[in-house]
């Protein structure tokens, strides 16, 4: 189909993509290669000595790994079923016509621009606090228990308030993508006397589905790095129920400075996500084509 | 002649220069209440120095701390005052990333207190300046213990402690009988913890580096604050710390609360607190072993090593620090507002003792604590509620996460220690100890 | 909608609709509420909805305390510098990638998207070293750069998902008619593809405003934008909620005002090119 001339101009104009990035990976990474193959404390100058695996082993065996590596793939999993079918759900709420559409839909969005840690604190200490919050306060005035949020349900409590925060993304792509499905189309199921499950299940879904692969790779990405609501609400605690591989990346990082054990840690995640990149792309890959 | 003609022309050229191009100091601090005002404050400073200018970073304590962490371990040079604690001190000092601050006899380095200036100090050198210092003590509602017809003495013992605590609790009506931290976090419940268990004989390490988290006096102190915040604490406790336990104890939650002293001013602030005037006051509590359950910190200003500004920076520190900024603090805001902690001759001002009632106990609190010797037995690291090792920031949170499951009701008190004394033995044999 | 609506299944979903989008919008709320109560106030139990004593105090504390247009600007360069750097640089690579794919485009794509997931704590230290050799430390430039890179695979990504929309004849066509690969961008796939282009950019000045890892460790006091300026009002030892809450007031409405205004091309853009 492409001219041997576009391939070529093809190739040329992704160049700069694909150097910069290039170089932006390989750059640090070998950096980062090189350092976790070191002992090196940045608080410890003139201590660097090559320790072969050893950063790796301690990574790997640190008790807090597995579950670490589970609590991981909770997160994600649990905040992308959430905002993903909360989306689907607010995209077709949204597209029924109603009074004040414009206003409910900004509403909606908002979310998306709060800081993380700041969403987390108002989460943690203005709405989830099991004495001082409004949930409890709420709970109370209807004569319940209030819920201890953190103390009993800590992975939970967080996989909540980061779909609060990834729920309006979905929702704007999912919207704008049900707005995009042909009206007629719609309605020529209508007439042929389908009910508004079996139309939603053969002709919506599909429709989104393209959609819903982009909701899911983008928000994959950011949530496999999320770490300031962990760290602002129970820092990683109690024992290591919210302790997630990108937490323990932080601590080995920021709280012990220990460079190479972070690097280590580092060059784990980004394995780690790319298998579960492959495995995405294997169960939802059919969509891209 | 020429020559030296020249270079006298340059000389000056360059002397005018400095005059005229104003140093801009770049400081790095913390966003707590006195820092606030000492930046709200700093023109008295500017206008006495014409040739320095102040640029401020405030961040809040965690991402300070990564900040200049990072910056000075990697010489980023991007700060000339760094606002650091009393556990990064001993540690930079000891790898010549700070200059070693000496102040003209005005400054009267021999007012600051003594706990706090050992903690700064390295072989006599003090190495970064108290701007202001705390430790910990018990807040108490008085008319909830007038009602129990208790009496807090001034030095209670923990076994009054967890006395007094059951018998004011009231679920019903949302009183508890104390607040202590649960969040899990080496600055969190650790600080409180490791100060607590330092008064039951625990400590950290013995003098091989060995951890003593199997040892009796751990269990002891553990269960016993498992056991006091089961029967007396507020609900959510495992996820409770500094700001959380001050909202509770300001909403008129908690009976009592053991904290930091500076808290002192925020409870007894009526504008803030709606028990502003039942507050009482009384030493960390002990086991008769000798040590109180009170820590040591103080917020410091320190020069990085390498800046070129070292000077200025100096002239600077030397300000904030002084009784002359004291003395300003006072004039504009009263006495109360004065940082707390850092020297002998407030604590001897009749016009401060009446301002904060809180004075005396909070200098003998200071005073009861040794960074040198935290512990009832020896141990080979400086610092009370804290270790003076890099490792230690991550060691501790690791710990606190174990003990916040514990108090979470996740894990027994034995597979808390158990789990803490494993984790530190693999954190230490990775670090290289003994060394 | 050709569909007649009757009035009353539009006032169920008005119901519904307000209902949902305020139990969503409530924290936010909240916060600005909170931003104009006291400190005493905001702690309060039991809640004090709308019937306590107003102040603007938290505002003008946070104004004279610091800078707020300085961070504001920061922010705004940072954001919309990194995008359209990214844009000029992800729009070749997007064409080239949705119309003249090879075998080997997607892992291209893939492996785009997989620069992505090294978690950023990870590398700050070498990143760090870089910046401080480069004299990049607090520096606008500095930020764009990294934040570029950061978000330039979600940009080629969100470009190559909507340019592969654009029906291939309308190209074919064009080169029929012996249009340049010059003439085939301006007239007729730019055209085509600028609500893709305007969403993509909207999306992403969104997420460069609100990343807060490298934009907080890589500056100090010249470059810093809004997180920053949110991380010197969090978590301080004392009350802090209503001044934090004013904080991120001022941090937010710039981007939500903006998110009001461009919203119809945020919607039309990501309609994923579905040309009729």
């Amino acid at each position: 189909m492409a001219t041997l001339q576009t391939r070529a101009s093809a190739r040329l104009m992704m160049t700069p993509a694909v150097v910069l990035l290039l170089l932006w990976m390989a750059v640090p990474l070998s950096m980062t290669l090189y350092f976790s193959m070191l002992r090196y404390n940045l608080l410890m100058p003139g201590m660097e000595e090559w320790a072969g695996f050893l950063n790796y082993r301690f990574f790997l065996t640190d008790p807090a790994f597995l579950t670490g590596l589970l609590n991981t793939l909770l997160l994600v999993g649990g905040v992308l079923l959430i905002s993903v079918g909360g989306g689907i759900m607010m995209a077709l709420l949204l597209d029924q016509p109603f009074f004040g559409q414009g206003i409910v839909r900004l509403m909606v969005i908002a979310p998306f621009f709060v800081m993380p840690t700041v969403s987390a604190l108002v989460w943690k200490n203005m709405l989830m606090h099991p004495v001082n919050g409004l949930f409890a306060w709420i709970a109370r005035t209807f004569g319940l228990q209030p819920v201890d949020w953190f103390g009993e349900a800590p992975l939970f409590s967080i996989v909540m308030i980061v779909s609060w925060q990834w729920l309006p993304f979905a929702t704007l792509i999912l919207l704008t993508a049900l707005q995009s499905l042909d009206t007629e189309q719609k309605e020529a199921a209508e007439m042929d006397g389908a009910g508004a499950v079996s139309r939603f299940i053969h002709i919506v879904l599909p429709h989104m589905a393209r959609a819903i692969t982009v909701v899911v790779l983008i928000e994959t990405i950011f949530l496999l790095s999320v770490f300031a609501e962990i760290l602002v609400t129970t820092n990683g605690g109690p024992g290591v129920q919210t302790t997630t591989v990108t937490y323990l990346v932080y601590v080995q990082a920021l709280l012990q400075f220990d460079v190479g054990g972070a690097s280590a840690g580092g060059i784990v995640a980004v394995v780690l996500a790319n298998i579960v990149a492959i495995f995405l792309v294997r169960l939802i890959g059919k969509n891209l084509e | 002649m020429r020559a030296n003609f020249l270079a006298m022309m340059t000389c000056s050229a360059m002397t005018i220069a400095v005059a005229a191009q104003a140093e801009t100091l770049t400081i790095a601090t913390v966003n707590n209440g006195d820092m606030i005002r000492m930046q709200k404050l700093a023109g008295a400073f500017t206008e006495k120095h014409p040739d320095i200018e102040l640029e401020w970073v405030t961040l809040e304590e965690n991402v300070l701390r990564q900040r200049v962490t990072t910056d000075i371990a990697t010489k980023g040079g991007q700060y000339d005052i760094m606002t650091i604690g009393t556990y990064e001190v001993p540690i930079w000092a000891a790898q010549n990333w700070l200059v070693p601050l000496d102040f003209g006899p005005e400054y009267d380095v021999d007012d600051l207190l003594p706990a706090i200036r050992a903690g700064l100090s390295m072989d006599g050198t003090l190495y970064a300046a108290p701007f202001y210092g705390e430790s910990s003590f018990v807040m108490y509602r008085k008319d909830l213990f007038e009602e129990a017809g208790l009496e807090m003495p001034e030095a209670p013992s923990w076994d009054f402690i967890g006395e007094a605590a059951r018998k004011i609790t009231d679920k019903d009506s949302e009183i508890y009988g104390i607040c202590l931290r649960g969040k899990a976090g080496w600055g969190e419940n650790m600080a409180f913890l490791t100060a607590m268990a330092n008064s039951f004989g625990a400590r950290w390490f013995d003098m091989e580096w060995n951890p003593q988290f199997d040892q009796p006096e751990w269990k002891e102190a553990l269960q016993f604050y498992i056991d006091l915040m089961n029967d007396a604490g507020p609900p959510g406790a495992s996820s409770n710390g500094f700001n959380e336990n001050l909202a509770l104890f300001q909403t008129g939650k908690c009976g009592m609360w053991i904290d930091a002293t500076v808290a002192a001013s925020f409870v007894s602030n009526p504008d803030e607190s709606q028990v502003a005037d039942k507050v009482g006051f009384a030493l960390a509590p002990d086991k008769g072993l000798g040590k109180r359950g009170n820590w040591l910190w103080a917020w410091s200003l320190a020069v990085p090593a390498g800046s070129q500004k070292t000077d200025a920076a100096k002239t600077f520190i030397a300000w904030a620090t002084s009784k002359e900024y004291s003395a300003l603090v006072a004039e504009e805001e009263g006495w109360a507002n004065v940082p707390p902690g850092t020297r002998t001759s407030l604590y001897e001002n009749p016009a401060y003792q009446e301002a904060a009632p809180f004075a005396d106990l909070t200098i003998k609190s200071i005073q009861a604590a040794d960074p040198t010797s935290p512990t009832v037995e020896d141990v080979p690291y400086v610092g009370v509620q804290f270790v003076a090792i890099p490792e230690f920031q991550g060691i501790g949170t690791a710990v606190g996460q174990q003990f916040s499951a514990a108090l979470a009701g996740q894990s027994s008190v034995d597979q808390a220690l158990s789990n803490a004394q494993a984790l530190t033995q693999r954190e230490m044999q990775k670090a290289g100890y003994p060394k | 909608m050709a569909r007649a609506v009757s009035t009353r299944t539009r006032l169920t979903f008005t119901v519904i609709g307000w209902l949902v989008g305020f139990v969503i919008f409530f924290p936010i709320l909240w916060t600005v509420l909170t931003s104009f109560k006291s400190e005493g106030a905001a702690i309060a139990t039991p809640p004090q909805f709308l019937f306590f004593e107003w102040t603007a105090e938290n505002y003008v504390e946070v104004n004279s305390r610091s800078d707020y247009l300085k961070h504001f600007m920061n922010s705004v360069v940072i954001s919309l510098g990194s995008t359209l750097l990214g844009l000029l640089i992800a729009i070749p690579a997007a064409w080239a990638m949705a119309f003249a794919p090879t075998k080997r485009t997607k892992d291209v794509l893939l492996w785009m998207l997989s620069t992505k997931m090294l978690p950023a704590v990870g590398v700050l230290v070498p990143i760090y070293l870089l910046f401080r050799d480069a004299g990049l430390l607090d520096t606008r430039i500095g930020l764009v750069l990294v934040l570029t890179m950061a978000n330039l695979p979600i940009i080629v990504w969100m470009l190559y998902t909507y340019f592969r929309e654009i029906p291939g004849d309308i190209l074919e066509a064009a080169r029929m008619d012996g249009a340049s690969l010059a003439k085939e961008i301006i007239y007729v796939l730019t055209p085509m593809a600028v609500p893709g282009i305007a969403s993509t950019l909207l999306l992403n000045i969104i997420l460069a405003w609100n990343e807060a890892f490298w934009t907080l460790n890589l500056t100090a006091a010249k470059a810093a934008p809004l997180t920053a300026f949110i991380a010197s009002y969090s978590s301080p030892e004392g009350l802090f909620w209503a001044k934090l809450s004013a904080a991120s007031t001022l941090a937010i409405a710039p981007i939500l005002i903006m998110g009001w205004f461009s919203q119809r091309q945020l919607v039309r853009g990501l309609t994923f090119g579905a040309v009729k």
